[in-house]
């Protein structure tokens, strides 16, 4: 570790957020073309994402190399963490959002539809949760909470433990522990997608409980999904921290990088247990 | 980095010159926060160019009744894309562009706190218009369900709505790193002795701003991302058949729609509480009520999303909420209206062109707000939901509001910018010439909704006709006059008198302490503020 600097470090000119641009205007248009099934969707929007991929390496370990090389003084050190805190924020925005639609859903535009208006359109509809509507009228099972839902739950509680007990091994310099703490992390976390994806296979093969199953499909999948989501990206970013710490990165006193990540897989964390609570349990 | 005693801002500006790529290259890797600022100005200009031109095809098609000049599709989509191009490709990056070139310069830092992060949150707005504009070319054309795209039409149509879609995400990546670096600037990087208290307006406006972005941005992913889902992917979020109802996609729109409004107005306010002062040669009046009046501004404007679905059922309990809850953002928006009068009040007042722009935009703002309340009524607002009217209202708090708010600025700073003196005899008759058709253009439409005649309708009875026609008129004066700012703004770069650092004797903030143009880096050594 070098000598802190003394004045806030403001980069030199850089290639890789207009990478970042080419890749997302690549994903933009190749994900419009997927979705309505025309020629060259598909490609378009495999190279966006390899150009993102790309600029990812070169700017997040741009920023590894600057951390390392002494070049963020106390400052930088600080906004990093105003940043990550208000992207947390912006990340329970988004899913407040699904939640909300939730809500909406099963307080009022189910027992609307069950009530006296809607008699005629309706007659046999009532207002029961989980629903796939008054118009789908498939038979399919409700995902219970207990069981492989559970296990997930332990799972990402643990990890959570897990990923405590490496910041600690952290701050005494206890690099073993460090090391340990964090595989143990990124592999409950993979686990756990493995068994979200598990579960998923199961709701399409066994129960007929589909994305297209109505207002609890489409809650159920979209909650679960855009979790699923985020843990597999916070799996990834501990991998790299992980990755990092192999290499001798980060110092008791300096590691927002592996801070910022930990933040970021406790919120993971939290967005699971109102999940639990409110799509899996009561139900 | 070694450290560089240096208390001479203009030779350390120097320094920083060493080895930046020029041309294109300077353009598309800058993580100058000035340079960035410019990109989203010009940027900014161009997409209100294209949105006008979207205007004024509407107006054409408007000059008389019938179908003259565009097919009625066609009208759809030119309604929905002037709205959206306006909104997110005119209006927020002409403030983030304020943002990008003042907030260092008027808290004393040296940059954003995030400056690579900057140039993403800019680069990424390109490919988001590409996506908007291309779409016309689409099977099927740009999205045409109006600017707010409620299902289920917004189900129904081609993939010019994905296109928009798409779009969306992109935009909404970038306005949420904007303000996440904004907040980050704000907060962190003040120069010692500049305490939250001491703030310009114009950064405690878009600290405030950056917030409501922050919180409805992703509110917006989110239901753009259902609409997607339903469309393509089998979910029934807004079908009622599935158990689930377009009106929870009105909820969530307008969730984000409403703060979004106090978003493109919240800054505007911010440029008028910096002019007015200045050219009052008196302190703001009112600054820490100024503050909370914002603040207040903004969390009121999480609470009242549902004045815009009145119409569309709703329990009467709720409509009261939503009625009363409107009808109290009038009160610190008043605060700020009184405050600006105050100020003006026996001060040694000068009428150079931001402050022109500064008081039209109080006149003008005020008929915004006055039928905003009148808006807010449920029994009357049943009545025009959907009319000119309401057209006429949101055209006087964004053109005559924003719009003019960001001409005030640009006359401001432009000095600043330049390093020279932009031409005040053309800028007087720009803001005339503005002034003028702006109200030709759009208070006949008051007129014109109080009596029936409904928005987004390429046809309309005989009896409008009259005023269509004024109205028409006056939107290609308008648009014209617009040309007349492009031209004072290239002379303003190319030449004309030397500014010097401070042209404005009433002005206070950090940047007039800065050479005119200012330096490539501001405050490479943060001022002392006493």
């Amino acid at each position: 570790m070098s000598q802190e600097a003394s004045h806030y470090y403001v980069p030199a000119p850089s290639p890789w957020p207009i990478t970042g641009a080419i890749a997302l205007l690549f994903m933009g248009f190749g994900a419009a073309f997927s979705v309505n099934r025309l020629p060259l969707g598909y490609g378009l929007l495999a190279t966006g994402f390899a150009i993102l991929v790309y600029m990812m390496f070169g700017w997040f370990g741009t920023v590894a190399g600057e951390s390392e090389s002494g070049k963020f003084n106390k400052k930088v050190d600080k906004s990093f963490r105003w940043g990550m805190s208000w992207f947390i924020f912006s990340e329970v925005m988004f899913f407040g959002a699904f939640f909300g639609a939730l809500y909406y859903m099963r307080m009022h535009s189910i027992p609307d539809l069950a009530d006296l208006d809607n008699k005629i359109l309706w007659p046999d509809f009532t207002a029961d949760w989980p629903t796939a509507g008054p118009g789908i009228q498939e038979k399919f099972m409700p995902m219970g909470p207990w069981g492989l839902p559970a296990l997930n739950t332990l799972i990402l509680l643990t990890s959570g433990v897990t990923v405590t007990w490496a910041h600690w091994a952290l701050k005494l310099n206890k690099r073993g522990q460090l090391k340990l703490g964090l595989f143990l992390t990124f592999a409950l976390g993979f686990l756990f997608v493995g068994l979200q994806a598990y579960e998923y296979s199961h709701a399409y093969s066994e129960m007929n409980l589909k994305l297209s199953t109505g207002a609890y499909g489409a809650s159920f999948f979209m909650l679960t999904g855009f979790h699923g989501f985020h843990v597999t990206l916070g799996s990834i970013m501990l991998f790299v921290i992980w990755c990092r710490v192999l290499k001798g990165h980060f110092s008791p006193e300096n590691h927002f990088g592996f801070e910022g990540v930990a933040w970021y897989w406790h919120f993971v964390d939290v967005v699971w247990l109102g999940l639990f609570i409110f799509v899996y349990w009561l139900i | 980095m070694a450290a560089i005693p240096d208390h001479d801002v203009v030779h350390g500006a120097e320094h920083a010159h060493d080895h930046h790529p020029t041309g294109l290259m300077r353009w598309l890797t800058t993580t100058n926060h000035k340079d960035i600022g410019t990109l989203y100005l010009w940027f900014s200009f161009i997409m209100f160019l294209t949105g006008g031109v979207m205007a004024l095809t509407i107006r054409a098609e408007l000059f008389q009744p019938g179908l003259q000049v565009v097919n009625p599709e066609f009208f759809n989509q030119l309604t929905t894309m002037h709205g959206l191009v306006m909104v997110f490709g005119a209006i927020m990056p002409a403030f983030v562009g304020f943002a990008n070139w003042q907030i260092p310069m008027m808290i004393g830092a040296p940059d954003m706190a995030f400056a690579r992060m900057n140039n993403w949150s800019f680069w990424l707005l390109p490919p988001a218009a590409l996506l908007l504009i291309t779409s016309f070319f689409a099977p099927g054309g740009a999205a045409a369900g109006g600017w707010t795209f409620y299902p289920p039409l917004s189900v129904q149509m081609g993939i010019g709505m994905d296109m928009m879609i798409f779009a969306i995400h992109i935009l909404g990546a970038s306005s949420i790193m904007g303000s996440i670096n904004i907040i980050t600037t704000i907060l962190n990087m003040r120069a010692p002795g500049m305490t939250l208290m001491k703030m310009p307006l114009f950064v405690w406006t878009w600290l405030i701003t950056a917030y409501l972005l922050v919180l409805v941005m992703p509110v917006l992913a989110g239901v753009v991302t259902m609409l997607l889902t339903d469309r393509n992917f089998g979910t029934n979020f807004f079908n009622a058949a599935g158990g689930g109802d377009p009106v929870l996609f009105q909820h969530v729109f307008w969730f984000f729609g409403h703060p979004e409004v106090y978003i493109m107005i919240l800054p505007s306010f911010g440029i008028v509480s910096e002019v007015i002062p200045t050219f009052s040669r008196k302190p703001l009046f009112g600054y820490s009520s100024m503050v909370y009046a914002t603040a207040s501004i903004a969390i009121l404007s999480c609470i009242v999303w549902a004045h815009h679905m009145f119409t569309a059922g709703m329990p009467v309990v709720g409509q009261l909420f939503f009625m009363y809850g409107t009808m109290l953002i009038a009160v610190p928006t008043g605060v700020k209206v009184f405050n600006w009068t105050a100020t003006m009040w026996r001060g040694s007042m000068t009428f150079e062109t931001p402050m022109l722009f500064s008081i039209g935009f109080i006149f003008l703002f005020v008929i915004g707000g006055f039928s905003g309340v009148v808006c807010a009524i449920v029994p009357i607002d049943v009545q025009v939901q959907d009319t000119y009217y309401v057209i006429a209202h949101f055209h006087y708090v964004l053109v005559s509001g924003s719009l003019f708010a960001i001409f005030a600025g640009a006359y401001y700073w432009l000095p600043k910018w330049t390093g020279h003196m932009y031409d005040e005899t053309l800028g007087k008759w720009h803001f005339w010439l503005s002034m003028f058709f702006f109200n030709l253009t759009f208070f006949v439409q008051h007129f014109l909704g109080l009596a029936g005649m409904p928005r987004r309708i390429p046809d309309y009875a005989l009896q409008f006709a009259d005023f269509n026609m004024i109205s028409s008129i006056g939107a290609f004066g308008f648009g014209t006059t617009q040309l007349l700012f492009l031209y004072v703004v290239l002379k303003c770069i190319r030449g004309g008198a030397k500014a010097p650092q401070k042209p404005w004797e009433g002005a206070k903030t950090l940047e007039w302490t800065l050479p005119s143009p200012a330096p490539y880096h501001s405050f490479e050594t943060p001022p002392l503020v006493k």
